[in-house]
């Protein structure tokens, strides 16, 4: 009996470390993913993660403000997000969706580059090269496919880096994510598939998608899989070191199902009262991913008042230079929209750009005109 | 008649196909309890059930695909793709399958689908949502392909499409969704012809035609023209294929100017078509070369640069001055 829609309830087959309250469990065999992960760590992954909740809270405030044209929240995913974020080596790459900002805060993308694309001032936010990552992909699924290619490119030269795709449960029923599967099979590529189910694709539940546990799919490819509490941060963190650490060795492939759930709306633009039963935010917010490890930090001592408002000051800072960075964003140029559309000259667009240069002058010149 | 939004319009049309034929089933994304992104299908599911209304698990490929197969037994399914730019996943199986079964089979089997597409700009979205794909559609023979740019029309051209036994393309101006207008829930299916263009404003000196969110533009334009003394004639194509070259040939022999507007790039739109046919086929009454007033052969660009791509009331009237060999943004340049 599969469990979607009810979240990671105690599971057997569900990988947790941590558990709502804050305890530990007895790892399940991953803490030695976790060696190195002591108190100066923790403090860190917390501090990520309220840094990151923190910016998507500034960023939702400027969509309502009418500084950014959509934003699609994070709420509740931190965890996962800070958690395989933190796994990765500056050498991976990531192929992500749209909703991974966390994941792009770990890799260093800067605030701007953050907020252009949601802004509508340009195609896309930064160089792909820079931060080992490329821009969010919008049509669904399609990145799993430029991971798993990544990958074999990456195993053609004989390197240990790893590409890592991230996808949701709706994009799990795409032709692209199962082509994407039988593909890293088949070339043993060095690519992690981490499915972050937060049990909604828009209105419809993951139940609509799969039948059983998404993780239960990737074996039949031949790609082995676990299912993760996603609200756990620990977890996260270690069987992304573990996939990575496969791949890495040679292992092929590996499928992540991080159990999660979508807290906010799918974007500013969304209403989730019309599908949604509010009891479920109400039942997913008593496993709200930073208070779990707030809870931990607190009984190891971790979480005083000094180091408490010191994240909080981060977070704060973070967001005002968001805000800084998005409202300050210098505007489009008129022509801008003829560049790179190829990488070498182009007549006939070259021609349309001169027309429209014409136009616009004609138009300035025009009595009334805006010179 | 009931004054009614566009996308009200399009929800009434597919809750009276729904009930008139017990073969129609809707399917696509979100469709059901959210009622669409658009909310186009708002309560349909409610009223007539899941089995009717369909919720389709996440692939367009899928969607179109399972819809040949209720086609093959007899369904007339209605597939909502929800946005243009989602379309592509689905393309193989609208151009290789839905557009050539009927040919393929000899005609034995029929593909009466119709396919609902919000397209077009002028809405500030993200990448992907605002795109104008129909040139792709009237290359694909085997496909009709249709768009309604007022609620009376797309009441019943949906209806329409939905009687229809070819696969339609049916191509919604997402930025008039919520454009009041008469609907006459009376008129009869018979009553204006899915194929069949209109004349929205006659007029003597130039001929204006587009389709979509663009006709209430052109409409603008003839207005202005009018204080400029130019009588434009405005034509809404509402069918894209197969093209009413009727009305537009009458409307050119008139007025011996041809001006095309749409929100599709330039290269290979549906005004080259045009351009094209009506040269030859008025050769002997223009006075001016057909000119085209599109967008630039480019992806769709961010939200605060579409206005930069998406024609306007200006380039239209450039296009008219163009044609009209009046002062414009290309004067001094050979030709014109
Ligand atoms: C090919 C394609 N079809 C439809 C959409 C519209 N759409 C955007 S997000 C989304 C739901 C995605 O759900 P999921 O994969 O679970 O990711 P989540 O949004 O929950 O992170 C849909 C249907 C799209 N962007 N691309
Ligand atoms: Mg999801």
């Amino acid at each position: 009996m599969s469990l979607h829609g009810r979240g990671p309830v105690p599971d057997e087959n569900l990988v947790q470390l941590l558990r709502p309250d804050g305890t530990r469990t007895d790892g399940s065999g991953y803490t030695e993913w976790l060696g190195d992960i002591d108190g100066a760590a923790l403090r860190g992954l917390y501090e990520d993660m309220v840094v990151v909740r923190r910016i998507d809270q500034e960023a939702t405030a400027l969509q309502r403000q009418g500084e950014l044209a959509l934003w699609p929240p994070l709420l509740g995913q931190e965890a996962a997000q800070i958690g395989s974020g933190r796994a990765l080596r500056q050498d991976d790459f990531v192929f992500s969706s749209y909703r991974e900002n966390g994941v792009a805060y770990c890799r260093g993308v800067g605030y701007a580059d953050l907020l252009r694309v949601w802004r509508g001032n340009a195609p896309s936010g930064w160089d792909p090269y820079a931060v080992n990552m490329a821009t969010p992909q919008v049509i669904i699924g399609a990145q799993t496919l430029h991971a798993t290619g990544y990958a074999m490119a990456t195993k053609f030269d004989g390197a240990d880096a790893v590409a890592v795709a991230y996808f949701g449960d709706g994009a799990t029923s795409q032709g692209d994510a199962n082509e994407a599967m039988v593909f890293a099979a088949s070339f043993q590529a060095p690519v992690v598939f981490f499915c972050q189910n937060n049990q909604w694709a828009i209105s419809e539940p993951v139940r609509l998608q799969a039948q059983r546990d998404i993780a239960d799919r990737a074996p039949g490819f031949g790609i082995p899989s676990v299912r993760v509490d996603g609200n756990d941060v620990l977890a996260s963190l270690a069987v992304t070191r573990q996939a990575l650490d496969r791949a890495r060795g040679g292992g092929g492939p590996s499928f992540i199902e991080a159990v999660t759930y979508r807290m906010g709306p799918h974007t500013t633009a969304d209403d989730p009262s019309r599908y949604r039963d509010p009891n479920e935010l109400e039942d997913w917010k008593s496993r709200d991913p930073i208070d779990r490890l707030a809870r931990l930090l607190k009984a190891e001592g971790l979480l005083d008042e000094e180091f408490a408002s010191q994240a909080k000051d981060t977070a704060d800072r973070a967001a005002a230079e968001l805000r800084e960075a998005c409202v300050t964003m210098p505007e489009p140029g008129e022509l801008d929209v003829f560049d790179n559309v190829y990488a070498t000259p182009h007549t006939v667009l070259a021609e349309q750009k001169e027309e429209y240069r014409r136009y616009l002058a004609s138009l300035a010149a025009a009595p009334g005109g805006t010179a | 008649m009931n004054t009614m939004t566009f996308g009200r319009a399009i929800n009434s049309g597919l809750r009276r196909a729904l009930e008139h034929d017990s073969r129609v089933v809707l399917i696509g994304e979100d469709i059901g309890t959210l009622g669409g992104v658009f909310r186009i299908t708002d309560e349909l599911q409610k009223d007539f059930g899941g089995h009717r209304v369909i919720d389709a698990p996440l692939a367009e490929s899928a969607i179109l695909g399972t819809a040949v197969g209720m086609a093959y037994r007899g369904y007339r399914p209605v597939c909502e793709i929800q946005f243009d730019g989602f379309i592509y996943p689905a393309f193989n199986q609208i151009v290789s399958q839905v557009a050539k079964l009927h040919y393929r089979t000899q005609g034995r089997v029929k593909m009466p689908l119709t396919i609902r597409v919000p397209f077009g700009g002028g809405i500030g979205a993200a990448e992907h949502h605002s795109e104008s794909p129909e040139a792709y559609f009237l290359h694909t023979s085997g496909l009709r392909v249709v768009s309604a740019s007022n609620p009376q029309d797309a009441f019943l051209m949906i209806q329409q499409a939905i009687a229809c036994d070819d696969p339609v393309l049916f191509f919604e101006p997402k930025r008039r969704y919520h454009s009041k207008g008469e609907v006459d829930e009376d008129a009869g299916l018979d009553s204006y012809p899915m194929e069949q263009a209109r004349v929205e404003i006659a007029g003597d000196d130039a001929t204006l035609v587009t389709y979509g969110a663009l006709v209430q533009v052109a409409r603008e334009a003839a207005m202005a023209a009018r204080d400029d003394g130019i009588s434009l004639e405005v034509i809404d194509l509402r069918s894209l294929s197969p093209i009413d070259f009727a009305t537009v040939e009458a409307s050119v022999r008139k007025t011996g100017r041809l001006v095309v507007a749409h929100e599709a790039s330039r290269t290979g739109g549906l005004g080259a078509e045009l351009a094209a046919s009506i040269t030859q086929r008025c050769f002997y009454y223009l006075e001016h070369a057909p000119e085209r007033i599109a967008g630039f052969d480019i992806p769709y660009p961010p939200a605060k640069m579409e206005h930069h791509h998406l024609p306007d009331l200006d380039r239209i009237l450039d296009g008219v001055d163009r044609v009209m060999g009046r002062p414009n943004s290309l004067s001094g340049q050979e030709g014109n």
